[in-house]
């Protein structure tokens, strides 16, 4: 180091020695550049080894979800169950509840352990049944009541194997486990085992989990997070409409109109500042004036759109201001000494030319909004069972529905781990949307992007 | 008439305006447009503008204001033994409403007649069961004085209904003649068409003004609201947090801001070294093939949305945390949610906000610094050190001030992973809660804002407000005054 000596003392011998030998010194201040340079590395090796460690965390635990087990079941459809009168009405077939159908199951899992050969050591077709998911019944049943003429005959159904089973073959469950569990025994999976040999238990890939409907608390097997999904498409609808004009309309009055006053001042200090506002926060705005003032129907998709688009705005204005400012003022020049108006040069020339900009900014905000879950908490996105698809496009706006981050909130703090894989299977879903709007908004830049 | 279908008749007024409009002004300069003092398509933009901007706006305000002003009025045919506060009178009120909306829809249906629907009484019908056919569910059986209010309701909206129609459709009528008259060779169309288009963009700027307004008035509305029901000394010294539904909750928010604090340092403990360290090997030492690769790869991490990482914490740190903490390991932890957890998950998140903000600061110290500094043999730690982190030291400051307030407000992390029970402990390995934390807690699937309980977190929201706000204009002035110094 160059320390200035003590003024008086005699200045200080220079370090004899060779200039091809290092001294203390100079070894010390090498190595304390090498260190400072190790830290470095080691700060961004740190970075990316969390970045993998997240990746990998989720991939891991996700990927499971996309598989499901099934059971091929023989259910012979007796007629004497389903329609006692034989007339194949379909409202007297209605009046059978799911319950009715539970006998048909357990006769035809006996069936399918005669068929294979498998010893079971379970007397009551009940017990037999833990094995199935409690969707079964209803997936027959359904099928019954849109299919009545196939009644009397026995029909091959492959139904959902209940979660236990599932998590069985997936190596979450194992028979430790099931010692303090009253939902499955050791016995059981014996069953399955055998059963997976003769190929009666197979484990497929599961699109009711991407394209299905959530399901209650019991039946993890049965979740899917496809009406989230439509909930979180309705909702970024309402965001893109309302967040693209508004934003673009106030970054041109900033950027090309305003005058330096005061008024326009406090607009953009008011604009950073919402920018760096928490998220949650925009969550009790939407909860106090759009439902509990304005009266606009709880879990809306239509509420959550407003909220996110009052939170995406800042983020439009600031980059589409950013890409009006890169567009050169020998542009607007020249519009305005040919003869057009203020309005027709923005308009017609650096509107046009900073499109790319604007497009790109928007896109990452619409990423950053589709991924946000704070305020849809607040305006009452979670707790429901988003279980029915939207029936048309004023019900997908209006009707409550759930969305994909607050979908997977939801099922992470529901207790069966077995929701928890569907968590980190719709987080695989999410972040591959947000990638893919990610990579069109860099290929929007590199391919449009001009520089003057 | 439904509002959509005012909507839909007043654009397709406002269309025809517009080709009307720009054939007249053609017509008046004899098919020549040289003659006209505008393009022929602002004749027409014209009186589109003019039938359609002041009749949506009517529209809109009258969607408004019209559900105050019957709430007001129905209020009073309320009797007042049936309601003890505001809030009782808010939840008769709903279902004054939701009634009288029930009767709506029977007779939209055919459930009912309009006859049955005015003369409806509660000795002759079972109300609750007749709207439960149509789908209105209703929470008790209705009371005589609150069908009349209902009635009534119904009868003003019915009435509001049918002037908005009229209002409306006759203000949109007026702007189409007017468009008419006024499409004429002389008339300066541009200059007015301009006009109203840049009164629409300061209105959408406007717009960052109201959403402001609209955070604070709600906020502070409530939270005086919530004082009224509950000291603000006891709010904001109390050392306890017991909410209970029932009555006689303590609602002190230190040991939440001591939770949010606890956490925040220990994030910041995790993101400033690692993303400082990171920003200054990436902008100083990195070759530029390292940099365009680790740069954007770091930056992912900003990109995840934050439900992901409260998914982490909870389900791989906490879990792996408590392996090694727990009772099997060092006996400090009590379950996978703690104020570490949280911690250290949220420090993984601001990295990229560090290191990226640090990054632009640090490019930003000019080169000539550098270089002197290396003239006069120094290394380039030394340099580093000495002159570049210096210099870009209040810009850094700003960036880590604005990294606390993120992790102030963060939310989902300490949803997922830092627990619910409120504690004023020392021990990082405990599960603490939030102010962000609890305001999820307090209002998710509540309706009624009349309990103190649950305003409190309006309360707690506007603290938390304030605290972000004072660092964010803190650390932008910070950033800013240093940006000016070297440019």
């Amino acid at each position: 180091m160059t320390d200035a000596t003590a003024s008086g003392a005699a200045p200080q011998k220079p370090a004899s020695g060779s200039l091809l030998e290092l001294d203390a010194r100079t070894k010390r201040r090498n190595a304390a550049e090498a260190r400072f340079k190790f830290y470095g590395m080691a700060a961004v090796g740190i970075g990316l080894l969390f970045l993998v460690l997240l990746l990998v965390s989720i991939v891991r635990n996700g990927v499971p979800a996309y598989t499901q087990t099934f059971i091929s079941l023989p259910v012979e459809l007796q007629a004497e169950k389903l329609d006692k009168n034989g007339n194949r009405d379909p409202e007297e077939i209605k009046k059978v509840s799911t319950f009715g159908y539970n006998p048909l199951i357990d006769q035809a899992l006996f069936r399918v352990l005669e068929e294979n050969g498998v010893e079971s050591p379970f007397e009551k077709g009940a017990d037999l049944r833990k094995m199935v998911s409690a969707s079964a019944a209803a997936e027959i049943r359904d099928y019954v009541i849109a299919n009545p003429e196939k009644i009397g005959e026995t029909v091959s159904f492959r139904v959902l194997a209940s979660s236990r089973v599932d998590g069985y073959l997936k190596g979450r469950v194992t028979r430790e486990d099931l010692a303090r569990d009253k939902n499955l025994d050791a016995e059981h999976l014996d069953i399955i085992d055998q059963l997976k040999e003769a190929g009666a238990v197979a484990r497929t890939f599961n699109w009711s989990f991407i394209l299905g409907a959530d399901a209650s608390e019991s039946r993890p097997e049965q979740a899917g997070i496809g009406v989230s999904m439509l909930g979180s498409l309705f909702m970024m609808l309402v965001v893109l409409l309302l967040s693209l004009p508004i934003g673009v309309a106030a970054s041109i009055y900033l950027e090309e109109f305003a005058p330096k006053n005061v008024w326009t001042d406090l607009i953009e200090v008011n604009i950073s500042n919402l920018a760096a506002v928490p998220s949650i926060v925009f969550g009790i705005l939407g909860l106090a004036v759009f439902i509990q003032f304005m009266h606009l129907p709880q879990s809306a998709p239509l509420v959550g759109g407003l909220v996110l688009t009052l939170m995406t705005l800042p983020t439009i204005i600031i980059s589409t201001r950013a890409s009006l400012k890169s567009v050169p003022p020998s542009i607007r020049d020249a519009a305005l000494g040919v003869g057009a108006s203020k309005m027709q040069s923005v308009f017609h020339h650096v509107l046009p030319l900073a499109m790319p900009g604007i497009l790109t900014g928007t896109i990452i905000g619409l990423a950053q909004a589709l991924g946000e879950t704070a305020p849809l908490l607040l305006i009452g996105m979670v707790g429901y069972i988003a279980s029915n698809y939207p029936d048309g496009v004023a019900s997908g706006f209006l009707d409550p529905n759930s969305a994909m981050p607050a979908q997977i909130y939801e099922w992470a703090k529901r207790a069966d781990p077995a929701y928890y894989e569907r968590a980190w299977g719709g987080i695989i879903i999410l972040l591959l949307f947000l990638m893919t709007m990610n990579i069109i908004a860099v290929i929007l830049r590199r391919r449009f992007e001009r520089r003057w | 008439m439904p509002a959509t279908w005012i909507f839909l008749i007043v654009l397709a007024l406002s269309a025809t305006g517009y080709l009307l409009g720009r054939r007249r002004a053609l017509v008046s300069a004899g098919g020549d447009s040289r003659h006209l003092h505008s393009l022929p398509a602002y004749y027409g933009s014209n009186a589109a503008l003019l039938v359609s901007v002041p009749a949506l706006l009517a529209l809109v305000l009258w969607l408004f204001a019209q559900p105050m002003v019957i709430q007001n009025r129905v209020e009073h045919l309320v009797p007042e033994t049936s309601y003890a506060n505001e809030g009782e009178l808010s939840l008769v009120m709903s279902d004054v409403r939701r009634i009288a909306e029930g009767l709506d829809l029977a007779v939209e249906q055919g459930a009912m007649t309009e006859a049955e629907a005015t003369d409806i009484r509660v000795e002759t019908t079972n109300i609750r069961d007749r709207l439960g056919a149509v789908g209105v569910a209703l929470g008790s059986d209705v009371e005589a004085p609150i069908l009349v209010a209902a009635k009534a309701w119904r009868e003003m909206n019915a009435t509001g209904n049918m002037i908005r129609t009229g209002v409306v459709l006759l203000i949109a009528l007026a702007g189409f003649g007017l468009g008419m008259v006024r499409a004429d060779k002389d008339f300066r169309a541009r200059n007015s068409v301009e006009k109203v288009i840049l009164a629409l963009l300061i209105l959408a700027a406007s717009l960052a003004i109201l959403t402001t307004v609209g955070i604070i008035a709600s906020l502070l509305f409530n939270t005086i609201e919530f004082f009224k029901l509950y000291p603000a000394l006891d709010f904001f010294f109390g050392l306890t947090w017991a909410p209970s539904f029932g009555g006689g909750s303590e609602l002190g928010i230190l040991p939440l801001l001591w939770g949010t604090l606890y956490i925040s340092v220990i994030a910041l403990a995790v993101a400033v070294p690692i993303g400082l360290f990171a920003a200054v090997y990436l902008s100083e030492y990195a070759s530029s093939t390292v940099r365009s690769f680790a740069k954007p790869m770091i930056e992912v991490l900003a990109g995840i949305p934050t439900i992901v990482y409260g998914l982490f914490a909870l389900l791989t740190v906490g879990p792996m945390l408590f392996q090694a903490f727990g009772p099997d390991g060092a006996g400090w932890m009590g379950g996978g949610r703690a104020v570490m957890t949280a911690g250290l998950v949220m420090g993984i998140m601001l990295i990229p906000f560090v290191s990226s903000l640090s990054d632009d600061i640090i490019n930003a110290v000019p080169q000539a610094m550098r270089d002197g500094s290396l003239g006069l043999g120094a290394t380039k730690s030394e340099t580093v050190k000495q002159v570049v982190l210096p210099a870009a030291l209040p810009g850094i400051v700003g960036a880590i001030l604005l990294a606390a307030s993120r992790a102030i407000g963060e939310t989902m992390i300490v949803v997922l992973g830092a627990g619910a029970a409120a504690r004023l402990s020392m021990n990082p390995f405990e599960a603490m809660t939030t102010v962000t934390a609890k305001i999820v807690s307090q209002l998710t699937g509540d309706a009624d804002f009349a309990s103190p309980e649950a305003l409190v977190a309006f309360a707690l929201g506007m603290t938390l407000f304030v605290i972000t706000l004072c660092l964010n204009v803190f650390a932008l002035w910070i950033v800013r005054k240093y940006r000016e110094q070297y440019e």
